[in-house]
């Protein structure tokens, strides 16, 4: 296996867990408008993503800067594309970081509300927006021969992104619900399990659609080992979604929040798998096409960049769980009498 | 405007905003956590009450940081993605180990310190901002790693087959004597300005305090003189200073000015060096415009204040010093120093036909600007702490205008720095190898003015909204129940199995 091989793997790897990571802190500022009944229940809903949500943004970050030195051709090309696109994202992510700190810094009903409306527009946006992107990519995009993007933004809005877009949102608004049910109690515990209930029909027609979707346009170019890996990634995303849907059901909250984090990171496993061995398909001729050959950087630099992340990143993944852990118990509002402390 | 003029004045908008948060970040991290062990050491109240206050500031700025900065890594590709295609295999690497080294490291640990108050052991919790300091340092270790490629690119091959630079050595990268000159002046500049904001707050709230209160105030400076020594009375003067404001903001004042000062020794010592090696060997025609050398000079005066043609291609008048500059360049008061002109013309030789000068006006008076705030926030912070000796408080209205101007100085030396080094720069992306004009994006002028439009908006509401909370919570004080636990709006309320 050649290294490129290896870091389009390692970027795989990242974009999965920044989704599924992210995904439930997208779906909680989501659902804060339709659950945050008040400023306490905002409070509470916002505090099980407090501690966490720019550790997880932070894998987007590594996402991007790892593209950016394994297949600078594949990031030059991308980001340029997606150039409008991008910028929105660029906007909600600001917004909504900013409203996370500064919501609380003011004792003020209409700044909190104006910041609450941050953090919804904020997670919405990103959240169908980066399943339009990767749709835009699996589909391929008009690229020149210098591999720069010749179409506008309406380019992106075909039908199989948009689905794109659908699938990711009802995927990541499903994984704040098990998120929210998983980490709260009471009246916001059993509303969030009703969320869930309610969302999980529409996850599991518009990712299975779009997985279906996806799996089928690429096999009718015919079959490849990667191929193979494509379909039984995306079956197994479709079956822990459905599993998820029925654990949900069952009140098993636990094995609800695992099998939809699984069907996220399976889902993008199998998009992955079925980019391969293009990172960026040219619709104008597949000798345009961005692959993981023509847009590797040098063996140098990936061998460099596979030493330091074989080091760290068994580090990064220890502390992010020790903080999942630190933070593991559920997050409630205060008692209608002041309750002592550790019970 | 083109393209290229659009994406320049959104790449120094966005460049320059995001510098104004992160040396505050990188300081007042280090100098918070300081005053979290000081707490946890002396068990004195004062210092917890500090953590909180000044932790709250360091917090508003690190969110515009943070959030700032991921413009920053997207905009390499989205509006210089003929750059990016060129110098991925080397400037990609420092740019994804930082994310990978440091923005987990701050995230995370910091992440931590906000909600952890009642969850983690003192220790373990004072820990997580040391790390998350720590890892506010190793960012800006690898991200001015790779600013230091661009102005003097070492440690790569290029690869005409590919049209891509190849990385030969990740030492030579990593260790770039660019990078080793301009590391410790950038940081050095990060400890003056957090350590001038930490003093200048200080400062005023000791004057505004004595103007209220002066008995009070009084009776804190005869309890600070037997602090730790007498308990009881420190206890009895800080009622009487209204809950200890005036002891605590000295101690502040005083880690706050000599941070300050003695990062300022830093900033010029390292100064020296990377001027030294940029006018002897890196970037000449950059330090010939910064001290609007016309001609090759031996030896060279130092211009003390130039004005130059409308078009800045001569100077008109100029008051100089004899030799000064020959010395500050080379260490030798009668060596020579090459000029603009002179520099144009080899230029021209080497690289073929084209103005190789950057914009002298600019370069010229941005490094002058830099320096003269970097040394006036250091001279008010010597002052102020001269002013404060033995439990003085000032009165002088000259010295309370120079606690207000004190935490902006330092900003706006970091600014016309960067300014003078990326302008200066010109009219190279990567010194000697790529023009700026060559790395832009193909993307259409419409979409790059909107992105400036929406950056610069953001950006500028953004900017009254942190400028509020800054100005709310320095107003408001020391928290008066110095309680170790989360503030009242990150209490996660409560916590339950």
């Amino acid at each position: 296996m050649h290294l490129s091989d290896l870091w389009f793997i390692a970027i795989a790897v990242l974009w999965a867990g920044y989704f599924v990571l992210e995904g439930f802190d997208f779906g909680v500022g989501i659902l804060l408008p339709f659950l945050g009944r008040d400023d306490t229940t905002r409070r509470v809903m916002i505090n099980t993503i407090g501690p966490v949500w720019d550790g997880n943004e932070v894998w987007l970050l590594t996402a991007g800067g790892a593209t950016f030195a394994a297949f600078p051709a594949w990031y030059a090309a991308m980001f340029s594309a997606f150039y409008l696109p991008l910028l929105l994202v660029l906007v909600a992510l600001i917004i909504r970081g900013v409203a996370f700190e500064y919501r609380g810094k003011r004792d003020n009903s209409n700044w909190k509300r104006g910041w609450d409306a941050a953090i919804f527009a904020g997670s919405l946006l990103p959240a169908i927006l980066w399943g339009v992107a990767f749709g835009n990519v699996l589909r391929g995009i008009p690229l020149d021969a210098a591999h720069n993007f010749t179409g506008n933004f309406f380019t992106f809005l075909n039908p199989y992104a948009l689905v794109g877009g659908l699938a990711t949102l009802t995927l990541f608004t499903l994984h704040g619900a098990l998120f929210l049910a998983l980490k709260t109690t009471s009246d916001l515990r059993r509303r969030a399990h009703r969320a869930a209930t309610a969302i999980a029909a529409i996850a599991v027609a518009a990712g299975c659609g779009f997985l279906a979707w996806t799996e089928a346009s690429h096999r009718a170019a015919g079959w490849s080992g990667t191929g193979i890996a494509s379909v039984a990634c995306a079956a197994l995303a479709a079956v822990a979604l459905i599993v998820a849907a029925l654990a949900n059901r069952a009140g098993r909250e636990g094995a609800a929040f695992a099998a939809n984090a699984t069907a996220i990171a399976a889902a993008t496993a199998a998009l992955f798998t079925a980019l391969y061995p293009n990172v960026l398909p040219s619709t104008v001729s597949a000798a345009y096409s961005l692959t993981t050959a023509n847009a590797a950087s040098a063996a140098k630099t990936l061998m460099v960049m596979t030493v330091v992340a074989i080091i760290f990143l068994p580090l990064v993944l220890a502390y992010q769980a020790w903080t999942y852990w630190v933070f593991r118990k559920r997050v409630t509002g205060p008692a209608a009498a002041p309750a002592p402390k550790g019970h | 405007m083109n393209v290229l003029d659009l994406s320049r004045w959104q790449f120094g908008i966005t460049t320059v905003y995001h510098f104004l948060f992160v040396p505050i970040t990188i300081g007042l991290g280090f100098l918070v956590a300081g005053f979290e062990t000081a707490w946890l050491r002396t068990g004195h109240d004062r210092w917890l009450r500090l953590t909180k206050f000044y932790g709250k500031l360091f917090l508003i700025n690190f969110a515009l940081g943070v959030v700032t900065g991921i413009v920053q890594e997207f905009q390499f590709g989205m509006n210089w993605s003929a750059y990016s295609r060129l110098v991925g295999n080397i400037f990609g690497a420092p740019l994804a180990i930082e994310a990978l080294l440091a923005f987990f490291l701050e995230s995370t640990f910091l992440g931590l310190w906000i909600f952890g108050w009642d969850r983690l052991p003192p220790k373990v919790h004072n820990a997580c901002i040391w790390i998350a300091a720590t890892g506010t340092l190793l960012s800006a270790y690898f991200i001015l790693t790779a600013n230091a490629w661009m102005q003097h690119p070492v440690g790569y091959t290029y690869n005409p087959k590919t049209h891509q630079d190849d990385l030969s050595s990740f030492a030579a990268v990593l260790f770039n004597p660019a990078q080793l000159a301009g590391f410790p002046h950038v940081i050095a500049g990060c400890f003056l300005t957090a350590g001038s904001l930490v003093a200048g707050v200080a400062l005023w709230h000791l004057m505004r305090g004595r103007a209220a209160a002066p008995a009070a105030a009084d009776a804190a400076d005869v309890a600070d003189g037997a602090d730790g020594a007498n308990g009881a009375a420190t206890d009895a003067a800080d009622a009487a200073d209204g809950g200890g404001q005036v002891t605590a903001f000295r101690s502040a004042l005083k880690a706050g000015a000599i941070t300050a000062i003695a990062a300022a020794v830093v900033v010029v010592a390292t100064g020296d060096i990377q001027g030294k090696l940029f006018t002897t060997r890196y970037q000449p025609m950059k330090m010939a415009a910064a001290e609007a050398l016309y001609h090759t000079s031996q030896p060279a005066p130092f211009s003390l204040f130039t004005i130059g043609s409308l078009n800045g291609s001569h100077a008109i008048f100029s008051l100089d010093i004899p030799r000064i500059l020959s010395f500050l360049a080379t260490g030798n008061f009668s060596a020579q120093v090459q000029g603009i002109d002179n520099l144009q013309q080899q230029y021209a030789q080497i690289y073929g036909p084209g103005s190789y000068i950057p914009i002298i006006p600019v370069t010229y008076w941005s490094f002058r600007a830099m320096i003269g705030a970097g040394m006036l926030a250091a001279l008010i912070a010597l002052v102020a702490l001269w002013a404060t000796r033995r439990g003085r408080v000032p009165t002088s209205r000259v010295l309370l205008a120079g606690a207000i101007a004190l935490p902006f100085l330092p900003l706006i030396g970091n600014t016309f720095g960067w300014i003078m080094t990326e302008m200066g720069r010109q009219p190279w992306i990567v010194y000697g190898q790529m023009k700026t004009a060559a790395g832009v994006s193909a993307n259409s002028a419409g979409e790059v003015l909107t992105s400036l439009i929406v950056f610069t908006l953001l950006y500028g509401a953004l900017a009254v909204i942190e400028a509020g909370l800054m100005l709310k919570y320095i107003k408001a004080g020391l928290p008066s129940e110095p309680e170790p636990g989360a503030a009242a709006e990150d209490q996660p309320l409560e916590l339950v199995y």
